[in-house]
């Protein structure tokens, strides 16, 4: 054994305050600056809906909506997103009844493993608020950025269809 | 601000690039000034014959900028830039401060009359975008210097564009880009701008291909001849998105059908062009 083991500098821990509301709650919170959007829904505010896929900006599971517009959340610091309103998969359901989307999911079968369907389901979000009637070719490009390796995205196609036409009724 | 932080502080603008390099390392600032918390760093307006886009403009307010509709070969790019998340956050300044090779906008904006604006610790400048980029990842910007505004001469009548680029799937940069501007008078080609992006360190002007079209009626051969000219300016590396051989068939098919849209849009057809993936 050593005699003695040279102490570690202590680290710098530098956090600061953030204010983020998601899914229409505050939260406030003391985080360090490097946390990503993602970590700190997952790890701060305990809404695991939200998914790492790739952390390379590639796959989409992480897409949120800040101020109505998707976002891949791996993408983006935590601090950036001070003062904005955030939306995540959990921010769907309202009053213990799922959104269109997600309910027009289940219906078509748009799902098998479940990993990448909250990101395909706010980028629908995003779609279908500017657009309620897409047609596929629309649809294709919106969720261009959403990998998912189970469904071969037919059934997908066919879910944000009828989502935006009960979306229409509703 | 970036002067007082010195050499390891970085301007972080829509960070679609610049996050994913710092988590592999790539980067390794020790500080980051975030630019999005900037007023009236975001806008598109028309003024005096050229159209000005603000730095953090994200490439979807391009996209869905009517302005930038009129500018066809801006919208092609825009639209077709990565998925729509990217598009929600990634900005035209910071695409080219960065000055990826594979990027699209400075292929775009290369055959158009565009000056990047430029504000530092001394002064704001004005630089025209072929004396911008430098180099793979290297522009004229210095390390306290940052874009404030991108300004695009608009283009005269009877010209139109197109921008069309090859991508293997939508989130990845493209394998090769095309990038189109003619000017017609009577179905001949008085001027053409055609820029290749990917094949090389920087944007490349394929001028072989410009002479090419001038001059003439943009039939199949002008089309194939100005292609291959194209080809020859093409200057690309193997790597993971394909071999040189195939990127350089790749610069043929894309410059033939950039110049095909361009010349159908000068005739007034609606003629979609983009990103092309599968």
């Amino acid at each position: 054994m050593p005699e003695s083991i040279p102490a570690m500098a202590p680290l710098k821990r530098f956090v600061v305050s953030v204010h983020i509301r998601v899914n229409g709650k505050s939260y406030a919170r003391e985080i360090e600056p490097r946390m990503l959007l993602v970590e700190f829904l997952r790890e701060a505010c305990d809404l695991t809906g939200t998914h790492v896929g790739c952390d390379t900006t590639y796959c989409g599971a992480c897409t949120v909506l800040m101020n109505g517009l998707a976002i891949k959340s791996c993408t983006m610091f935590a601090v950036q997103a001070d003062g904005s309103e955030i939306t995540t998969v959990e921010g769907l359901e309202k009053d213990g009844k799922l959104h269109p989307i997600q309910q027009a999911f289940g219906d078509s079968y748009g799902l098998q493993c479940g990993y990448c369907t909250p990101g395909l389901m706010l980028s629908a979000h995003q779609l279908l608020s500017e657009n309620p009637a897409p047609s596929e070719k629309e649809i294709r490009k919106a969720i261009a950025g959403n990998t998912c390796r189970c469904t071969g995205y037919m059934n997908i196609f066919k879910a944000i269809e009828l989502a935006g036409r009960n979306m229409k009724g509703a | 601000m970036l002067g007082q932080l010195g050499e390891g502080a970085k301007f972080l603008a829509g960070g679609q690039s610049l996050i994913p390099l710092l988590k592999l390392r790539f980067a390794n600032p020790e500080h980051l000034v975030d630019l999005n918390f900037i007023p009236d760093t975001s806008f598109i307006k028309e003024d005096l014959g050229a159209l000005r886009f603000g730095a953090m403009t994200r490439h979807a307010e391009i996209e869905h900028s009517a302005l930038a509709k009129n500018i066809p070969v801006l919208h092609d790019c825009a639209a077709g830039i990565a998925d729509m998340q990217v598009r929600n956050r990634g900005t035209i300044g910071g695409s080219l401060a960065e000055a990826d090779p594979s990027g699209d906008w400075a292929n775009a904006l290369i055959t158009l009359d565009t000056t990047v604006h430029c504000l530092g610790p001394d002064g704001s400048r004005t630089i025209h975008l072929r004396d911008f980029v430098k180099d793979a990842y290297t522009t004229a910007l210095a390390h306290d210097e940052l874009v404030t505004e991108v300004e695009v001469k608009i283009p005269p009548k009877g010209s139109s564009g197109a921008y069309v680029a090859f991508k293997r799937s939508a989130p990845v940069y493209p394998s090769a880009s095309a990038a189109v501007q003619l000017i017609m008078a009577d179905d001949v080609c008085q001027d053409a701008a055609i820029a290749l992006g990917c094949v090389g360190l920087t944007a490349i002007r394929a001028t072989g291909a410009e002479v090419a079209l001038r001059g003439k009626s943009l039939d199949d051969k002008a089309i194939s001849t100005a292609a291959e000219a194209a080809r020859a300016a093409a200057d690309p590396q193997s790597d993971m998105r394909g071999s040189a051989e195939y990127k350089r068939q790749l610069v043929v098919a894309l410059v033939k059908r950039a110049i095909q849209i361009a010349a159908r849009r000068v005739r007034g057809e609606q003629v979609e062009g983009t990103h092309l993936y599968a």
